[in-house]
């Protein structure tokens, strides 16, 4: 391949790129890397695999940025058939880790398919408004709850009170922007908030303990409630300016728990302090906007209704990890995005701000 | 395209972006709420949690004292510590217990001792304590251990200072020991703001010299501020704040002597105490039979202490302070002293000793021990041959109360004040105890045994050596005392302890003459203990005496000689010496002796040779524990 072709390939490739949500990306991911160092007590092994795991993740965010929108569409249903297949799957022959069958063992690896869930349901239910585009009515929306229902239930049954509420929202999202009453979503809202005893009783042990110890987390300092109170004392130690890079006591003396994976937040809190803290809130608020402004400018219903979710989820996660973590929600197994350590969830991200761009830069294709 | 779906399409936008505003509006209330919770976290609360994570972090582990080290007037250690592994378990790192403790069996020797002391001290501990398995390892042990620690979750080898008391059985009321500190110290400590002084510290003084003087040899806790991680591994000292060893205390007392004077009680039973008439010093102080102290430090096993305790010879009384007995005839030379001191006889008055007395108007009579009588008798002679029928009369003549005055000034009816817990205050009547006490009057009749040491009248050991050191220098009243000097370890600066003046009896030295020399011819021939005076190169003064036994309980298990052995008299002896100076005033207690001059004298001579000459009797045993020491 001559000089030219390789020159013409990356730019064809570079074109399909938004260069301001792609440099809000990389700012967060080297910020990460840091906080991952610094959480990982310094290892290099850790270090070498968050940048590999961003390597990874940033190939497939540059190739299904390529990937033009009618394409992404049409593997909705067959991604959301294969998800749905794996959850019975794990439903019938699930490793069961800590207490839940969230695991699916294929030989060589195990995999959590409720994370591929998390981009199939989006991704079927805006493929199945795209189909109905022009004659949305009720019973659409009736069906889509169904979607919806489904791998929820699945889910929630594994047992995984969380992920199948941020999946349920995640599809809640489509349904809103393809334009769901306000009378229902209202009714929604009264019908939630009336079965919240009902779904008390229903809780396992575990997640009740979860919701308990959020009230009151000193009540199991040993047990549960260690890692909310662990997290917050980090937190709130850090203060306005932080304890400085690599010098939080409570990261490095082993005090917060997880805090590679879900609770780096408390070690981004204590070493950054709330000066840190407030900067990558904006650095989120900055992603979360330049989503919703290409979902502004998305051509067609199915790109709108994605771009709208993958920014609204985007955020979701953000609010319920570090909710979790500076103690104002439950305790649930979700990770910060793009700034915990872990390959899936960051590729899982990843191929969402993918689909991101190629909806920014498919526009004009598009409409020509 | 039909122009209702371009404006539906259009209306559908419209919406599409309202939508959009409503959740761009939701992420800045979601964005809102989490920076309210971190200004609160980290502003607001930000001392709070900063506080938190320092005591997360920082680790205050203390440094235990050495504890200070006893010894007796020569130098010879009492008391002292010494280094040793101990085997300990952390219960809540542990798991399965049965588990651990068999595979520890298996390693090294684990007596079914070891285990029901164990078990004990796991129910009396928290989960978080550590309790120990067995003390003092041998070398070997310790490498075994170490070796296989991986395979023992929750064990620790750990070097401890350990308590001994070298000189065994003889001093375990005066020293003392120390034991674990159990939930009553833990409350005592806490009532007088002591216990921060002994985090880490396991044991505490319980009885004697170590538990009365405990906050002099304790000493003051250090702490290392040390820098742990979430498991608990130290990282790093941040500061260090050393430990400061207790005191050393010097005792007045002479090893040697108190062997000397256990030596020469034999089989018997009882009591000795020793005092320097000059200045209070308790230089012995004997209760037979004793027990090894050493049983008590790391906590006595229950059958071992069931025996101790329900003994017949009760070997955990301390007779000296806490045995009461009628001083008997040991009274009369006190009364001796009383009658001249207070005018009511003269050494020439005589009596005529028909060998009993009679109250005025009554036939009861009141008997000798002579049944012949004493003939005619005047003070010398009451005392050399313990006439009885003089003090029935004295006694009357005197009157209960005015006994009552003199003799409270020698110490009797109250507590001699000497620095150790326990003591008995014993019984010196009078017309309003007994009012108060029984509410009756007091009958002359009672006034008459009194003057023979009989009756209510109930003194300790210590009380009738603390009374005869008062008249042995001539009426002063020291408090007797155990420690001479304290040591302080650290500036190596002894503190001599000055002798405490109780009282001071400004007695006539020719009344205290009169006494004295009778005293002395009590161990002259003629003397109720000619026997053991016998041959001394210098004069001794002393008196004898019976005290009756009452309150031993016909208990049916006993058998008939042992309850008639049982029955016997206490022997007692008074006495001091030199008598022109004396160095040394004892007072002798021999249970079931019979005859104060045959059984309790010898004791009193065998502790004036060794004290006054250094002539040790033949057959005291050596002590082991003293013979690598070189003295």
């Amino acid at each position: 391949m001559s000089r030219l072709g390789i020159k013409h390939l990356i730019g064809g490739f570079a074109r399909h790129m938004d260069g301001l949500l792609l440099a809000l990306l990389l700012a967060l991911l080297l910020l990460s890397t840091a906080v991952v160092f610094s959480a990982s007590g310094q290892s290099t092994g850790r270090l070498v695999g968050h940048l590999s795991n961003i390597a990874v993740a940033l190939t497939a965010l540059v190739v299904i940025a390529n990937i033009p929108p009618h394409i992404l569409s049409k593997l909705g249903p067959p991604l959301y058939a294969v998800a749905l297949v794996l959850l019975v799957g794990v439903a019938l022959f699930g490793e069961i880790r800590n207490g839940s069958r969230r695991w699916l063992p294929l030989g060589f690896t195990s995999i959590q398919p409720s994370e591929l869930m998390k981009i199939a349901l989006p991704l079927m239910l805006a493929w199945y408004f795209q189909l109905h585009e022009a004659t949305l009515k009720l019973r659409h929306f009736g069906i889509a709850s169904l979607i919806i229902a489904v791998p929820f239930l699945l889910i929630l049954r594994q047992p995984d009170l969380g992920t199948s509420m941020l999946i349920g929202a995640s599809g809640f999202y489509v349904l809103f922007f393809a334009g769901l009453s306000w009378k229902i979503i209202a009714g929604l809202g009264v019908a939630g908030g009336l079965s919240l005893p009902l779904a008390w009783n229903l809780m396992h042990d575990y997640q009740r303990q979860r919701v308990m110890m959020l009230i009151d987390p000193s009540s199991d300092p040993l047990g549960a409630g260690y890692h909310i109170i662990q997290s917050t004392i980090a937190i709130g130690s850090g203060g306005a300016f932080g304890k400085g890079w690599l010098n939080g006591t409570q990261n490095q003396l082993d005090f917060i728990p997880e805090r590679t994976t879900d609770f780096i937040f408390a070690v981004h809190g204590e070493e950054f302090g709330l000066l840190g803290a407030i900067l990558l809130l904006l650095l989120y608020l900055a992603i979360a906007a330049r989503g919703l402004k290409i979902a502004e400018h998305a051509p067609t219903l199915f790109a709108r209704l994605m771009a709208g979710t993958i920014s609204m989820n985007f955020f979701t996660y953000i609010f319920v990890n570090m909710g979790m973590v500076s103690g104002i929600l439950p305790v649930v197994g979700v990770p910060l995005p793009l700034m915990s350590y872990g390959g899936t969830a960051l590729l899982t991200l990843m191929i969402g701000f993918g689909m991101l761009m190629s909806m920014a830069k498919h526009r004009k294709l598009l409409k020509s | 395209m039909p122009s209702h779906v371009i404006k539906n399409l259009h209306l559908e936008l419209e919406r599409y972006h309202n939508r959009l505003r409503v959740g761009a509006g939701f992420i800045l209330v979601l964005s809102l709420i989490l920076f309210l919770r971190l200004v609160y976290l980290q502003l607001i609360k930000h001392e709070h949690y900063q506080e938190l994570a320092e005591s997360n972090r920082i680790t205050l582990v203390p440094a235990i004292p050495n504890r200070g080290v006893i010894y007796d007037r020569n130098g010879k250690i009492l008391a002292d510590n010494f280094s040793a592994y101990t085997l300990e378990i952390t219960i809540a790192k542990a798991g399965d217990i049965d588990a651990l403790l068999s595979r520890i069996g298996s390693l090294i020797e684990i007596t079914p001792k070891h285990l029901r002391q164990f078990r004990r001290l796991m129910d009396e501990s928290h989960e978080f304590e550590t309790v120990p398995l067995k003390n003092k390892l041998t070398d070997e042990e310790v490498a075994i251990l170490a070796a296989n620690r991986y395979r023992l979750p929750g064990v620790d080898v750990k070097a401890r200072l350990f308590r001994n008391y070298p000189a065994g059985e003889g001093l375990s009321h005066v020293v003392g020991f120390i034991g674990r500190i159990n939930d009553r110290d833990l409350k005592n400590l806490r009532e007088t703001s002591k216990v921060a002084n002994y985090k880490g510290s396991t044991h505490i003084g319980k009885v004697g010299v170590e538990q009365f003087y405990e906050d002099l040899l304790h000493g003051k806790t250090g702490f290392e501020q040390i820098e742990t991680d979430a498991s608990g591994r130290g990282v790093r000292v941040l500061s260090k704040i050393p430990p400061v060893a207790g005191h050393d205390l010097i005792l007045h007392m002479d090893l040697e002597l108190q062997r000397v004077a256990e030596y020469a009680f034999g089989d018997y039973r009882g009591g000795l105490v020793a005092l320097d008439p000059n200045t209070g010093g308790v230089l012995a102080m004997v209760s037979k039979p004793g027990f090894d102290p050493n049983l008590f430090v790391d906590g006595i096993d229950p059958a071992t202490w069931k025996d101790l305790n329900e003994s017949l010879d009760k070997p955990m009384v301390n007779r000296p302070l806490r045995g009461i007995y009628p001083p008997g005839s040991t009274i009369k030379p006190f009364m001796a002293l009383a009658a001249l001191e207070l005018g009511i006889r003269k050494p020439s008055d005589v009596i005529a000793d028909p060998g009993y007395y009679s109250l005025p108007g009554s036939s009861h009579r009141y008997r000798d021990w002579k049944k012949e009588g004493h003939g005619t008798v005047d003070l010398h002679r009451s005392v050399v041959q313990s006439c009885d029928t003089y003090y029935y009369r004295l006694a009357v003549d005197m009157g209960i109360e005015r006994m009552h005055g003199f003799l409270s000034k020698l110490g009797f009816g109250e507590k001699s004040g000497i620095d150790m817990q326990g003591e008995s205050s014993g019984l010196l009547p009078s017309p309003e105890w007994k009012q108060r006490r029984f509410k009756q009057p007091w009958y002359l009749g009672e006034t008459v045994i009194a003057g023979i040491g009989q009756g209510y009248h109930l003194t300790t050991p210590m009380q009738l050596a603390a009374a005869t050191a008062t008249i042995a220098n001539g009426g002063t009243f020291y408090r007797p005392h155990l420690v001479k000097a304290i040591r302080d370890v650290v500036t190596r600066k002894e503190s001599v302890i000055a002798p405490e003046v109780a009282w001071k009896n400004a007695y006539k030295p020719g009344n205290l003459e009169q006494v004295r020399s009778a005293m002395v011819d009590v161990l002259k021939p003629g003397g109720t203990a000619a026997v053991a005076g016998a041959g001394t190169p210098y004069a001794i003064a002393g008196k004898t005496g019976t005290a009756q036994v009452v309150g031993i309980k016909q208990g049916a298990k006993y058998d008939e000689s042992r309850v008639a052995e049982r029955h016997r008299d206490h022997a007692l002896f008074v006495a001091f010496a030199p008598a022109e100076a004396p160095r040394i005033a004892l007072a002798v207690l021999v249970e079931n002796g019979g005859h104060g001059g045959s059984t309790a004298a010898p004791i009193a001579r065998a502790v004036f040779d060794y004290y006054l000459l250094g002539k040790k009797p033949e057959g005291v045993p050596v002590l082991k524990e003293y013979e690598s020491a070189g003295d």
